[in-house]
């Protein structure tokens, strides 16, 4: 990991505050996430972490601070920030009446991927999708559907990849079979990611950093594998629900 | 503005089109429907009336013309409803597809159903009644040029509502040709019309167009400048379309709208 953090990050946060109202969703939040580092975002419902996400995404414009992806500024270059990124998230399926090929290359040119075809395939293969080709997705199970959707977020080889609860809808055999698929071409690649998930035993198995989020605010950051060691828990499970219930107890209030 | 982003929306449609009866046949089923009615309804005016006034190209004429620009108002729409009904705003908007380039796609889009169904208009209205586009000679190429931008300009300005509003909004949208009519002055002079409500006619080009195309039937000139008023006019409501849109996707990125679509928690 030591050796992921020497190299100019893929993305970097700055101060990132988003406010509706009187509301706090994120409270000056910063990060980086590196090449080919996996980077957790946890936190309870509400925490701000699908904030951060659409922040990141360009589809939620911040109250305060910056995004950097890849060297570009968000901001002041949307479309070339965003042709750096790309995502998959539960809650956005692929549109359901066009098939996995149809979709894969709508988003392609959406991407500008230039070697389509090759591509496409690639990630087909990559996620087991060659036999749904010229399927539907709507009629695909949950996880098929989370598969094709993953595989539109590796189709632009993207230098920020954001999952949002990646395996949620899945079982654990394909849930295993697609975080390794996902460490598999980060490791090969130069894309950084970063990850929410509820599911502690994914997270420790592959992110190579974490964040707490509570009420907007990173108030834990490390090792996921060594961190609840330093807070005198067994597991990060045990940490996050510390985390989530008694943060002062742990020393770590908010600030 | 790249080229291949903005035809990913037309692609798009494309694939729906070819794979969906039930989006292939109302491109021709409602458009075949009023030609057939109002042909009859043609027939039937010549009929009782008995006057040299050439009912087929003023009266079911104006019909085909104003479908058309139906059609492309609704062309505009329905490729953006796609993405409100397949709850695809996040997967679309997170690209680098940029804002002319998405109304660019949806303008092609457009374009390519609202000429499927001015084909099938000029088929049916020609076979079964006699209407041909020679008896406006030239000056139909700036008709429809006018009631085209104006569609545009209408499909934008819809959009722009359903997505400040919420997916129910879509509600507002149908309707919009069917309130305008009566001041467009589709099926009758504008003279016919009360003093104030002329006023408004003016600000809408169709209503220059369907001015004229009378004009020419009965056999009388175009006010050619009058044309370039109606021309200036669409494209003026094109601008001003377009920058209302983005001001409401604007709007909707800063207050996460656009995120939460689907909740309508619009305020």
């Amino acid at each position: 990991m030591d050796a992921t953090r020497d190299r100019q990050p893929v993305l970097n946060v700055a101060g990132l505050r988003k406010h509706y109202g009187t509301i706090q969703a994120v409270n000056g939040i910063s990060f980086e996430v590196c090449p080919r580092e996996i980077v957790g975002l946890l936190g309870l419902n509400g925490a701000g972490k699908t904030t951060t996400i659409s922040m990141i995404l360009g589809v939620l414009e911040p109250t305060a601070g910056s995004i950097t992806i890849a060297g570009v500024d968000l901001a002041r270059h949307r479309s070339r920030a965003l042709a750096q990124t790309n995502f998959a998230a539960v809650y956005a399926p692929l549109p359901g009446n066009l098939t996995v090929w149809e979709n894969l290359r709508v988003f392609g040119l959406l991407y500008g991927v230039k070697d389509f075809k090759a591509r496409a395939e690639k990630v087909m293969d990559q996620l087991d999708l060659k036999k749904f080709r010229d399927t539907k997705c709507g009629v695909l199970s949950s996880g098929e559907q989370t598969r094709v959707g993953l595989a539109k977020a590796l189709l632009n080889r993207p230098r920020v990849l954001l999952l949002d609860e990646p395996t949620a809808s899945i079982d654990p055999a394909s849930a295993k079979d697609i975080r390794q698929t996902i460490r598999a071409a980060v490791r090969q690649s130069d894309t950084g990611v970063l990850w929410t998930s509820h599911n502690m035993y994914e997270v420790e198995e592959v992110c190579d950093r974490v964040l707490f989020l509570s009420r907007g605010e990173i108030i834990l950051e490390g090792d996921p594998k060594t961190l609840p060691a330093q807070y005198g828990r067994q597991t990060l499970e045990e940490l996050f629900i510390s985390v989530a219930r008694e943060p002062l107890e742990l020393g770590m209030e908010e600030r | 503005m790249k080229l291949s982003r903005m035809a990913a929306i037309p692609l798009r449609q494309f694939y729906l089109y070819r794979g969906s009866v039930a989006r292939l046949v109302p491109m021709f089923a409602w458009v075949t429907i009023d030609m057939v009615l109002w042909g009859f309804m043609t027939k039937f005016l010549g009929g009782v009336t008995q006057t040299q006034y050439r009912f087929v190209p003023a009266l079911l004429g104006a019909v085909l013309f104003w479908d058309f620009m139906t059609r492309v108002m609704q062309g505009v729409t329905t490729a953006f409803f796609e993405d409100v009904w397949t709850r695809n705003f996040l997967n679309v908007f997170g690209t680098p597809l940029t804002m002319p380039e998405y109304i660019g796609g949806l303008l092609v889009s457009s374009m390519a159903t609202s000429a499927v169904g001015l084909v099938v208009m000029l088929a049916v209205a020609g076979l079964g009644f006699g209407l041909s586009f020679a008896a406006y000679g030239v000056m139909v190429i700036p008709f429809l040029l006018v009631l085209f931008l104006f569609g545009m300009a209408l499909g934008i300005g819809a959009i722009a509502i359903v997505l400040r509003l919420g997916p129910a909004a879509e509600w507002f949208v149908w309707p919009i040709p069917a309130l305008l009519s009566p001041f467009a002055a589709v099926y009758y002079p504008l003279s016919t019309l009360p003093p104030w409500i002329r006023w408004i006619s003016h600000l809408l080009p169709p209503s220059y167009v369907f001015e004229g195309m009378r004009n020419v039937v009965a056999g009388h000139g175009v006010n050619t400048a009058l044309l370039g008023v109606a021309l200036a006019l669409s494209l003026a409501y094109i601008l001003a379309a377009y920058l209302v849109f983005t001001s409401v996707f604007r709007h909707a990125v800063k207050t996460g709208l656009l995120a939460r679509y689907s909740a309508e928690s619009v305020s």
